[in-house]
């Protein structure tokens, strides 16, 4: 290839890839991994004329470190509510008011308002769930709703339960087992939630993530987890059972919001109205499992979540359920030295 | 004659500095490559920790004195940080087993791969470095997979009859231990290789014409002229195995902390950035230590050809 035809290929390939970028809109989503259903992406690609791009992130310390560095390129976050103050607070996030959005109408009344985003002027939820109990019901079947599975392993299950090292879970779980509220800074609380945990240990097999699989194939005979996991594993093994814990068992919720330094902002903006809508909302907890706040929503849920009482909390034990919020840094650093000295 | 030794030396300093000024931009690159890091870990470290991550610019010693002292968190007294010691020599004695549990396998397959012939020699490099193809978690996983309570070993044990109920190997010290072995032998096995097969054999076998017992000639003979190797081996497998990550969160459980989970820890949930720097310089003091006082004791007392 001589100079000419080279400078001419090269012409050709710049002119293409510019002309690729420019096509259409473009949008950026930074979400959790494994968490965004492809399905309605392309929905949204195809409806708007956008090219979506998705980044996984694996906690929101990671996504707040990272988006807080800037030069991102992301337009799209989506962190848990106990991290939604402090992007607010920063300043990373953009004011798109989603409470005037046309499918606003359709987000469910206890999600309209939320204490983390008063008056929804930052955030759309994506999806919330609840943290508790999963007991492979072949190995134990004595009562399972309550936080002693794993704080005071019952013999059947000693060696066998993992937790799930969440470190903020772990401790709203230990706070509420202890009989406090959450984030209690007092020092007796402290102390026994410490010296319950310390005790604990020695009966736990593991801290993983990976529970689904390790329930299934029967590493784990109990675990902490997310509702969502347990759903999935209960799919692939009837026995195994989510239960919610009668000390206090926390919710939580993750909410797509437009960062600051987005290069696509319109498109972010239609994003959050898109997935307010019911069918859309569904389609994005058919992938990932979880409720998703939008009311109207269940008509298109898939089967197998309509009546899962992972998803639907049961009337009787809803009053247990707790929002989980961040505690003050002073506390949170005593939760450290807490988590360094269970886990040394 | 002067005239001309003044234009040679005038020459070879033209020379000298032409070298210099080409090899620049690369030296520059590697310094400010291998120091920039290093240096922002540095000055991380004196600041003051932000309250949900990231560094406030404020000096501050607090990181470092919490590398050794605690202040309890009930009773405000200071003492020695017993958490961080005793993860310390968690990582310290995990990497000292691993370095001799592969030295003692990879000194044997070293040996044997140098005394086959030529041709197959090439052969057996070539199987070593296999593993190497694959990611390091994917092996990690692989071993998992075997020793899990329904993995192969306890499938194949409860199939003959040999036990009842599975042997619990997973998340047990034994499972790192094997893990880290089995990932850390061909950097074990390769610089041992590579001296072994420069030996000269013909020393062995004067060293048997000598009357010398098969340990004497091994341990007077191939021991003290394959040392670069070992030491070069020992040195690879026990940095990597200090800082090992991986290997002790997926067969470990995670339940204990190593120093690279203590330093993430810092970094993620714990939101101590200039401790998690703290630790990772400690880290670094703690290996380059080692490496002076082993690679000087290695050396002083090494073999005196003659």
């Amino acid at each position: 290839m001589n100079w000419k035809t080279m400078a001419t290929a090269m012409g050709l390939a710049l002119l293409a890839s510019t002309s690729l970028a420019r096509a259409d809109g473009a949008l950026n989503i930074y979400n959790w991994g494994n968490y965004t259903s492809p399905d309605v992406i392309k929905k949204f690609e195809a409806k708007y004329n956008v090219k979506v791009t998705i980044t996984d992130y694996d906690s929101n310390d990671t996504a707040l470190a990272k988006v807080r560095q800037g030069g991102t390129g992301f337009d799209i976050a989506v962190p848990s509510q106990t991290f939604v103050p402090i992007w607010i607070k920063e300043g990373l996030v953009l004011e798109t008011d989603p409470g005037k959005m046309e499918n606003f109408k359709n987000v469910a009344p206890e999600w309209a308002n939320p204490d983390f985003d008063p008056g929804r002027k930052y955030s759309v939820p994506w999806a919330w769930g609840t943290v508790g109990i999963v007991v492979n019901t072949d190995v134990y079947k004595g009562p399972a709703n309550t936080w002693g599975i794993i704080f005071n392993t019952p013999d059947e299950l000693k060696g066998k339960v993992n937790v799930v090292p969440e470190m903020n879970d772990v401790m709203f779980a230990a706070t509420k087992y202890v009989g406090a509220q959450q984030c209690a800074s007092d020092k007796e609380t402290l102390k026994k939630v410490r010296d319950l945990l310390v005790a604990a240990k020695p009966n736990w097999i593991a801290m993983e993530y990976n529970t689904i699989e390790k329930m299934g194939a029967g590493d784990f005979k109990a675990t902490s987890d997310w509702n969502g996991s347990a759903l999935r594993q209960r799919l692939a093994n009837p026995a195994i059972h989510y239960n919610y814990p009668k000390e206090g068992f926390g919710l939580w919720s993750d909410n797509v919001m437009v960062l600051k330094e987005a290069k696509n902002v319109e498109n972010a903006k239609l994003f959050q109205n898109f997935i307010m809508d019911p069918e859309n909302a569904a389609g994005l907890s058919a992938f990932h499992r979880y409720a998703n706040g939008i009311a109207g929503s269940d008509k298109y849920m898939p089967a197998d979540m309509k009546d899962a009482p992972e998803v639907i909390i049961p009337a009787d034990v809803k009053e247990h359920g707790e929002l989980q919020k961040l505690c003050s840094p002073e506390v949170q650093e005593i939760y450290t030295k807490i988590w360094t000295e269970l886990q040394k | 004659m002067a005239t001309a030794e003044e234009v040679a030396k005038a020459a070879e300093r033209r020379d000298i500095r032409g070298r210099w000024l080409l090899s620049a931009p690369a030296l520059l690159v590697i310094l400010l490559a291998a120091t920039g890091p290093l240096l922002i870990v540095l000055v991380y470290s004196f600041l003051t920790p932000g309250p949900y991550g990231d560094v406030k610019w404020q000096f501050s010693l607090d990181a470092w004195t919490s590398v050794f002292l605690e202040r309890d968190i009930f009773d405000d007294t200071l003492s020695i940080a017993a958490a961080h010691v005793t993860i310390f020599w968690r990582s310290i004695k995990l990497a000292i087993i691993t370095t001799i549990a592969t030295l003692a396998l990879g000194f044997p397959t070293a040996y044997f791969m140098a005394t086959r012939s030529e041709k197959t020699r090439d052969l057996w490099l070539f199987l070593i470095t296999i593993p190497f193809w694959t990611n390091l978690l994917i092996r990690t996983f692989a071993v998992l997979q075997i020793i899990r309570n329904e993995g192969i070993i306890n499938t194949i044990l409860l199939k003959l009859g040999l036990i009842t109920a599975p042997i619990q190997i997973l998340y047990t010290d034994t499972a790192i231990l094997l893990g880290m072995a089995y990932v850390y032998l061909p950097l074990m096995v390769l610089p041992i290789y590579a001296s072994m097969e420069k030996l000269d054999f013909r020393l062995v076998e004067a060293g048997y014409d000598l009357y010398a017992t098969r340990f004497q000639v091994l341990r007077r003979i191939i021991f003290p002229l394959v040392r670069p190797g070992v030491i070069a081996g020992s040195i690879l497998v026990f940095i990597p195995a200090l800082g090992a990550y991986v290997t002790p969160i997926v067969l470990g459980g995670g339940k204990n902390l190593m120093l690279s989970n203590l330093i993430e820890l810092q970094f993620g949930q714990g939101r101590n950035w200039p401790l998690g720097s703290a630790l990772s310089i400690s880290v670094m003091i703690i290996v380059m230590v080692a490496l002076l006082a082993y690679v000087r004791n290695a050396g002083s007392s090494g073999v005196r050809h003659g």
